[in-house]
C-alpha cells in the first residue's frame, strides 16, 4: 500500500495520455460502430436487412467511406471483432480506411454481460480471460484504444451494492490490462434509463457509481490521464411522467461527473442509450454550454444516435448507399459542433425512440 | 443504496456552499490560529513567553486586529477557548472576525489517538456529542469546522486500515457538521517525517485522497460544501535529493487532479513544517502550474503564517505592532501566492526562512 511499484513508464503513460487526447481533440467524438453480432441482428431485423456477415461488411463500409467532413468530427471509431479484420469493395482494410484519415482505431473488448447470482436480476460482465494476449494482437492489428460495458439497472432494488463494487472492478482490471498494451481502455458504466425513477433519482445512483469507479481505478493503479469515460448522461427513466428541459438534464449531468469525475480524466465520451439522435446532439450541447466548470472534454461516443438515419436510408439497398452515408456525415457534424456547445439548429432528422427496452447488447 | 434520502434542503446547501465560496474567494486563504493549548505552550516556549489564558488572549487579538489583511484572509480557525475571548474593550473575537467580513471556523476534532495494532498510526476522536457541539458552536458564530487526521510514510505506513479509518472519521465529522450548516475542511495530513522521495508522497497522498473522497460518497457529504486541507506533496525531511517548486508544484497538482472532484471549491494546503517563505513560493508556483485545475488553491496556515509574528512579539505589547506587521505582510505575501503572483523578494522577515518543521508533528 505504502510502497509504488510503477505499472507503466513515463514514455508509456505519454503513448497513453497523447491517444486519449487525440480522440477527444475538440470537436471531435467516438462513432461507436461496435455492434455485436447479436445487436446487428436486431438492427438489421428493423430495415428488413438479413443478418449475413456480408452485410454487416456493407452496412460498416457506408459508414466508413464517409468523405474527408468526418475527419473534424470523429476522433475514433470502435470496432467489433468481426469487422476490424474486414476489407471495403476494393480490399482496403476498413483499419486502414481509418487510420489513414487520422481516425484512431478502438475494439470492444469485453464478452458480454453474465448474471450475478444472488441479484435481481444484475449482471456483471465477462471478457477478462487471455485479456492480456488479446491485447498484445489488437494493438498489432491497429488498436490504440478498447472499450468495455458494464450494465446497471435502477429500481427499488438495484444497483445493489455488490453490483456497483463487482462491475467497478472488472471496469478496473480491464483498464489496467489493456494500459500494459498500450491501449487507451474506455471504461463504460452504463445505467440503464429502464424505468420510471425521475432525474434525480438517475443522477444520485450514477454518482454513487461513479465513485465506486474511481476507487476501483486507484486501487488498480491505473493511470487516468490514459483513459477517457463512457457514462450515460443523468435523465429520467423511460416511463418517468415527468419531463424535463435539455438545460435540466446537462445540470444533472455535470454535477454527477464534477463530484466523481478527477480531473485527470481526460475525456468523457457519453453514450446515447436510447436518445434519439436529435435529443442526443441537443443534450449534448447543453451540457457543454452548462455553466459549471468542467475541466475534461465532454464529446461523444454515439452508436444508434449516429446510425438510425443511415440504416433507415439505407435498407440494404445499394442504389441508397450515397444518401445513407450522407445521413451518417451530417449526424457526425452535428455532434461535431455540440461537442463544443455550438450546435443550434433542430433538425430534420430522425427523431423517433429508439429506446429498446432492456437492451442488453 | 439505489435510493436517496435527502437530508439538506436546496437552502441548506445553497448556504454551506456560499461559506465555502466566501472563505476561498480570489486572493483569500485561512489563518490557522486553532492551536490547542499544547501547541501553544511549544510556541510560547520558544519565544520564552508565559502559557497563560490572558497571554494566548493578548497574541490572538494581535493577529485579529491587524489590519490591512480583509482582502486576504476568508477565514480564521479558532481553537475553543478563544471563541469565547474578548478583546480589551469587550468584543467577542468571533464578532471582530465577521464584521471584518472573513468567516468563523472552529477546531472540533479531539486529537489522535492510537490503532492498536499498527505500527504507530493513529485515528482522530471527537466524533462523540459533536451533533450538539455544532449547533451551538453555529449559534456561537461559527461557519465553518476543521478535523485533522494524520498519517506518515514509513516502510509499513500508511496501512489500509489507517487510511480506511481516517477517511471514514473524516466523512462522519463532515456530515454531521453539514446538518448544522457548517463546512467541514477535510485535514487529511501526510507527514512529512522521513527520507522518502517526492514520488513516494505523491503515490501516498493519492492513494489516501482517493479514500478519502470514496468515505464522503459513502456517507452523503455534500462536496460543493466542503473543504479540503492536504499536504503538499513534498520530499521526506531527511531525504536527501532537493526538488524545486516547480516540482513540488506539479506532483502536488497532479496528485490533486487524480483524486479531488471538480465540485470541491477549494483546496486550502497546510504548512507543515515549510518555512513561511517556501509556503508562500510552493503556493505560487501550484497556481502557476500549467496543468488544469479547476478548484481554488490557496492556504490555510498556522505556523506559516505566524512565525515571524511570534518572534517580534517575544510575549511583549511594546511589540504588538512589530508582530502585527510581520503578521500582516505574510498574509499580503500569501493573498498574491494563491493567485499565482508571488515574487520572492528574498526578505525572509524574522523568521522567513528558518524551517517551523517538529518533528513527529502531533498538535
Amino acid at each position: 500500500m505504502t510502497h509504488q511499484f510503477p505499472a507503466l513508464s513515463s514514455g508509456q503513460k505519454q503513448e497513453l495520455q497523447e491517444i486519449a487526447l487525440r480522440i477527444v481533440t475538440p470537436g471531435k467524438g467516438i462513432l461507436a460502430a461496435d455492434e455485436s453480432v447479436g445487436s446487428m441482428a436486431k438492427r438489421l431485423n428493423q430495415i428488413g436487412v438479413e443478418n449475413t456477415e456480408e452485410n454487416r461488411r456493407q452496412y460498416r463500409q457506408i459508414l466508413f467511406r464517409a468523405d474527408d467532413r468526418i475527419n473534424s468530427c470523429i476522433g475514433g471509431v470502435i470496432f467489433f471483432h468481426e469487422t476490424l479484420y474486414q476489407h471495403a469493395d476494393d480490399g482496403t482494410p476498413f483499419v486502414k480506411i481509418i487510420k489513414d484519415r487520422g481516425i484512431t482505431v478502438g475494439i470492444k473488448v469485453d464478452k458480454g454481460v453474465v448474471p450475478l447470482a444472488g441479484t435481481n436480476g444484475e449482471s456483471t460482465t465477462q471478457g477478462l480471460d487471455g485479456l492480456s494476449e488479446r491485447c498484445v494482437q489488437y494493438k498489432k492489428d491497429g488498436a490504440n484504444f478498447a472499450k468495455w460495458r458494464c450494465v446497471f439497472k435502477i429500481s427499488e432494488t438495484t444497483p445493489s451494492k455488490l453490483s456497483i463494487e463487482e462491475n467497478a472492478n472488472v471496469l478496473a482490471r480491464y483498464s489496467s490490462i489493456c494500459q500494459q498494451h498500450g491501449i487507451v481502455p474506455i471504461v463504460e458504466p452504463e445505467i440503464l434509463s429502464d424505468g420510471d425513477h425521475d432525474l434525480r433519482r438517475c443522477q444520485y445512483v450514477t454518482e454513487k457509481v461513479l465513485a465506486a469507479l474511481y476507487k476501483a481505478m486507484s486501487d488498480h493503479h491505473v493511470y487516468l490521464e490514459g483513459t477517457l469515460l463512457k457514462p450515460n448522461m443523468a435523465t429520467p427513466g423511460h416511463s418517468c411522467p415527468t419531463k424535463y428541459s435539455a438545460e435540466e438534464v446537462a445540470m444533472a449531468t455535470v454535477t454527477a461527473l464534477r463530484r466523481t469525475v478527477p480531473p485527470a480524466v481526460t475525456g468523457v465520451t457519453f453514450l446515447s442509450g436510447g436518445q434519439s439522435e436529435e435529443e442526443a446532439s441537443v443534450h449534448l450541447n447543453a451540457i457543454n454550454n452548462c455553466s459549471l466548470v468542467k475541466p475534461w472534454a465532454l464529446s461523444f461516443s454515439y452508436g444508434r444516435a449516429l446510425q438510425i438515419s443511415a440504416l433507415k436510408t439505407w435498407r440494404g439497398h445499394k442504389e441508397n448507399e450515397s444518401a445513407a452515408t450522407e445521413q451518417f456525415i451530417k449526424r457526425a457534424e452535428v455532434n461535431g459542433l455540440a461537442c463544443q456547445g455550438k450546435y443550434t439548429g433542430g433538425g430534420d432528422s430522425e427523431s423517433d425512440q429508439i429506446f429498446v427496452a432492456n437492451h442488453a447488447y | 443504496m439505489p435510493h436517496s434520502f435527502p437530508f439538506l434542503s436546496t437552502e441548506q446547501k445553497k448556504e454551506l456552499s456560499d461559506i465555502a465560496q466566501k472563505i476561498v474567494a480570489p486572493g483569500k486563504g485561512i489563518l490557522a490560529a486553532d492551536e490547542s493549548t499544547g501547541s501553544v505552550a511549544k510556541r510560547f516556549q520558544s519565544i520564552n513567553a508565559e502559557n497563560t489564558e490572558e497571554n494566548r488572549r493578548l497574541y490572538r487579538q494581535l493577529l485579529f486586529t491587524a489590519d490591512r489583511v480583509e482582502p486576504c484572509i476568508g477565514g480564521v480557525i479558532f481553537f475553543h477557548e478563544t471563541l469565547y475571548q474578548k478583546t480589551d474593550d469587550g468584543k467577542l473575537f468571533p464578532q471582530l472576525i465577521k464584521e471584518r467580513n472573513m468567516v468563523v471556523g472552529i477546531k472540533v476534532d479531539k486529537g489522535v489517538v492510537p490503532l492498536a495494532g499498527t505500527n504507530g498510526e493513529t485515528t482522530t476522536q471527537g466524533l462523540d456529542g459533536l451533533y450538539e457541539r455544532c449547533a451551538q458552536y453555529k449559534k456561537d458564530g461559527a461557519d465553518f469546522a476543521k478535523w485533522r487526521c494524520v498519517l506518515k510514510i514509513t516502510d509499513t505506513t500508511p496501512s489500509e486500515l489507517a487510511i480506511k479509518e481516517n477517511a471514514n472519521v473524516l466523512a462522519r465529522y463532515a456530515s454531521i457538521c453539514q446538518m448544522h450548516g457548517i463546512v467541514p475542511i477535510v485535514e487529511p495530513e501526510i507527514l512529512p517525517d522521513g527520507d522518502h522521495d517526492l514520488k513516494r508522497c505523491q503515490y501516498v497522498t493519492e492513494k489516501v485522497l482517493s479514500a478519502v473522497y470514496k468515505a464522503l460518497s459513502d456517507h452523503h457529504v455534500y462536496l460543493e460544501g466542503t473543504l479540503l486541507k492536504p499536504n503538499m506533496v513534498t520530499p521526506g525531511h531527511s531525504c536527501s535529493q532537493k526538488y524545486s517548486n516547480q516540482e513540488i508544484a506539479m506532483a502536488t497538482v497532479t496528485a490533486l487532479r487524480r483524486t479531488v472532484p471538480p465540485a470541491v471549491p477549494g483546496i486550502t494546503f497546510l504548512s507543515g513544517g515549510q518555512s513561511e517563505e517556501e509556503a508562500s513560493i510552493n503556493l505560487n508556483a501550484m497556481n502557476q502550474c500549467p496543468l488544469h485545475r479547476p478548484w481554488a488553491i490557496t492556504f490555510s496556515y498556522g505556523r506559516a503564517l505566524q512565525a515571524s509574528a511570534l518572534k517580534a512579539w517575544g510575549g511583549k505589547p511594546e511589540n504588538g505592532k512589530a508582530c502585527q506587521e510581520e503578521f500582516i505582510k505574510r498574509a499580503l505575501n500569501n493573498s498574491k501566492a494563491c493567485q499565482g503572483k508571488y515574487v520572492s523578494s528574498g526578505d525572509k522577515g524574522a523568521a522567513g526562512g528558518e524551517s517551523l518543521y517538529v518533528a513527529n508533528h502531533a498538535y
